[in-house]
């Protein structure tokens, strides 16, 4: 986060959603600061989705109370929308309307709306602006969707899914606009289970399963959790006994491999064990360091990958 | 809605109905149904060889001339039967509606564009037959301009609630393509589209008087030969307008 002094734009306390005996959304709380990118990290079913459209004033919540940008979204409808921007899931247009067409009737909605063809070309179909919307392939679709939820230059701007069935290209194409529109001072909230984009873009991840949040952290902090966040791997130049290491704060465990070492552990463990070394006139050669991912921190947080149960649809 | 939109420019319901205008154009549905269809019927009907005869069992009046009447009730139900709740089904199912709901418009504008749309094919419709039937075909004006008018306008009322009313309690596309047709089918035939009113037997005229098109087109056909629209035809009518305008009010959902 850039800015030093941040406002709160979304403050959500103790929210409970059941769709008949089906908890959704479990006694959940978080804020967002203004400006933030904010993650909601989850596989499918866990709740995202049910609660974002709480924010957003199309479902309403059993329990709890939400605040955005101070309005309450069930209450100020009128007053949030101008200055929310929406991406729902699979949302469609008409077949036989210009994407041109679209965009235009959408940033006539708003006091002071984004220009569509400086939008469209960011988002990287600008080429189709003059196409029918059933002409455009799944990505193009997806990518007018995000373009409609940025076209009213929104204050904050919820979005779910974003890059799903992009291609790689209009993923990055995605992630560099999404930074930009941030750059502006949008607040964005980003549901996704794409677990790099939430670790390339998030200031801050809300992981989500079975309608709790269940971790709340930058996504190095969410990464630092995991036990054996980092491992590094090397051959000394000369032998030398465990417990040299194992006295280092950083240091949980050490495994032979052959020749090679294997250091787990946490924090500056690199460097720690270069300098250890290099005091003990030993080098750590042909050095290995890999940390722990936002991936590793979901399995072991919830025994469960998160791409595990894909195929339902994401409530 | 109370304040919803108040904020919005004024620009955006021109922009939904351009847009629909667009649709309505490029998708020519409604044209072909609620415009062409019946301009074609019309012109078989003059063509036929004694239609524009006048008949002392149709009260001096030409089948032809009772027969537009129906057309005009054929143009406007195909419009509110089939395809006015289509679009608005179509929206709702496929998120549409919902996605306005987040937008500074409310959904209820794209209802609002969709009747416009309709409303306006429907008068062109009205139009074009009379200007064709007139000029070219010789059909007679309605003696009874004002109760013809009268009748028409309560039709065109009825018949959209009638039609509202469809969309708010049907769910699915392919639902209303088949309640749609037959609803469409089973009142024209009261209406008379296959057996004028006046030889129907006393049972059906019974029946058909309380249907909405029975009692549209007993009070144009009545206006065609002079007299003004009974008031029963009217005040049914006038009845179906305001339970199936209040039915659809209540229960349209927005997704």
């Amino acid at each position: 986060m850039s800015q030093s002094i941040n406002a709160t734009a979304v403050s959500v306390s103790h929210l409970k959603k059941n769709y008949g005996k089906v908890q959704a959304v479990d006694d959940v709380s978080f804020d967002v600061q203004e400006g933030e990118i904010f993650g909601m990290l989850g596989p499918n079913g866990a709740g995202k989705t049910t609660t974002v459209e709480c924010l957003t004033g199309l479902r309403r919540p059993d329990l709890g109370a939400i605040a955005v940008l101070g309005l309450d979204p069930q209450v100020d409808r009128a007053a949030l929308h101008p200055l929310v921007g929406v991406q729902l899931q699979s949302s469609t247009f008409p077949d036989k309307l210009k994407v041109s067409e679209i965009l235009d009737m959408y940033q006539s909605f708003y006091p002071n709306p984004a220009n569509p063809e400086e939008l469209a070309q960011a988002l990287g179909f600008g080429e189709k602006l003059g196409s029918y919307y059933q002409t455009l392939s799944g990505g193009q679709k997806q990518r007018v969707s995000l373009a409609l939820a940025l076209i009213g230059q929104p204050k904050i701007a919820v979005l779910d899914e974003m890059t799903s069935g992009l291609d790689p290209q209009s993923r990055l194409d995605t992630w560099e606009l999404i930074e930009k529109t941030r750059g502006r001072g949008t607040t964005i909230i980003l549901v996704t289970h794409d677990m790099e984009e939430a670790e390339r873009l998030c200031d801050r991840v809300a992981l989500i399963d079975q309608g709790r949040i269940i971790a709340l952290d930058t996504p190095y902090g969410l990464a630092e959790r995991v036990s054996g966040g980092k491992q590094v791997r090397f051959v000394p130049s000369q032998p030398f006994e465990d417990r040299l290491l194992k006295a280092l704060p950083e240091v949980k465990t050490i495994q032979r491999q052959g020749e090679r070492i294997k250091v787990v552990g946490s924090g500056q463990l690199v460097n720690a064990i270069i300098l250890t070394l290099a005091q003990n006139g030993i080098e750590a050669l042909d050095i290995q360091s890999e940390g722990a991912t936002l991936e590793d921190a979901f399995v072991q947080l919830t025994g469960r990958h998160i791409h595990e149960d894909q195929g339902t649809p994401s409530t | 809605m109370n304040n919803t939109g108040i904020n919005t420019p004024r620009a955006a319901f021109g922009k939904l109905l351009l847009n629909e205008s667009r649709l309505a154009w490029r998708v020519p549905v409604g044209i072909g149904t609620g415009l062409g269809l019946p301009w074609l019927l019309l012109v078989v009907f003059a063509i036929i060889p004694g239609t524009t005869q006048p008949q002392s069992e149709f009260g001096g009046i030409s089948y032809f001339t009772l027969t537009f009447p129906v057309l005009l009730a054929l143009t406007v139900s195909n419009l509110s039967f089939m395809v006015l709740p289509r679009s608005l089904i179509k929206y709702r199912e496929t998120g549409i509606l919902r996605r306005l709901s987040v937008t500074p418009v409310p959904p209820s504008w794209l209802l609002a564009a969709q009747i416009v749309i309709n409303l306006a094919t429907a008068a062109a419709g009205f139009v074009i037959l009379t200007i064709t039937g007139v000029a070219a075909l010789g059909l007679d004006l309605p003696q009874n301009v004002l109760g013809f008018l009268a009748a028409y306008l309560l039709t065109v009322t009825s018949l959209f609630a009638v039609g509202l009313c469809m969309a708010a309690f049907i769910r699915s596309e392919a639902a209303i393509n088949g309640m749609g047709g037959l609803l469409f089918f089973a009142l024209l035939f009261f209406g008379g589209l296959w057996i004028p009113r006046p030889l129907m037997p006393p049972v059906l005229i019974r029946i058909s008087n309380w249907t909405p098109l029975g009692a549209s087109v007993d009070g144009m056909q009545r206006a065609m030969s002079g007299s003004f629209p009974s008031l029963p035809s009217l005040l049914v009518l006038a009845a179906y307008s305001v339970l199936f305008g209040y039915l659809a009010v209540r229960y349209f959902k927005w997704e």
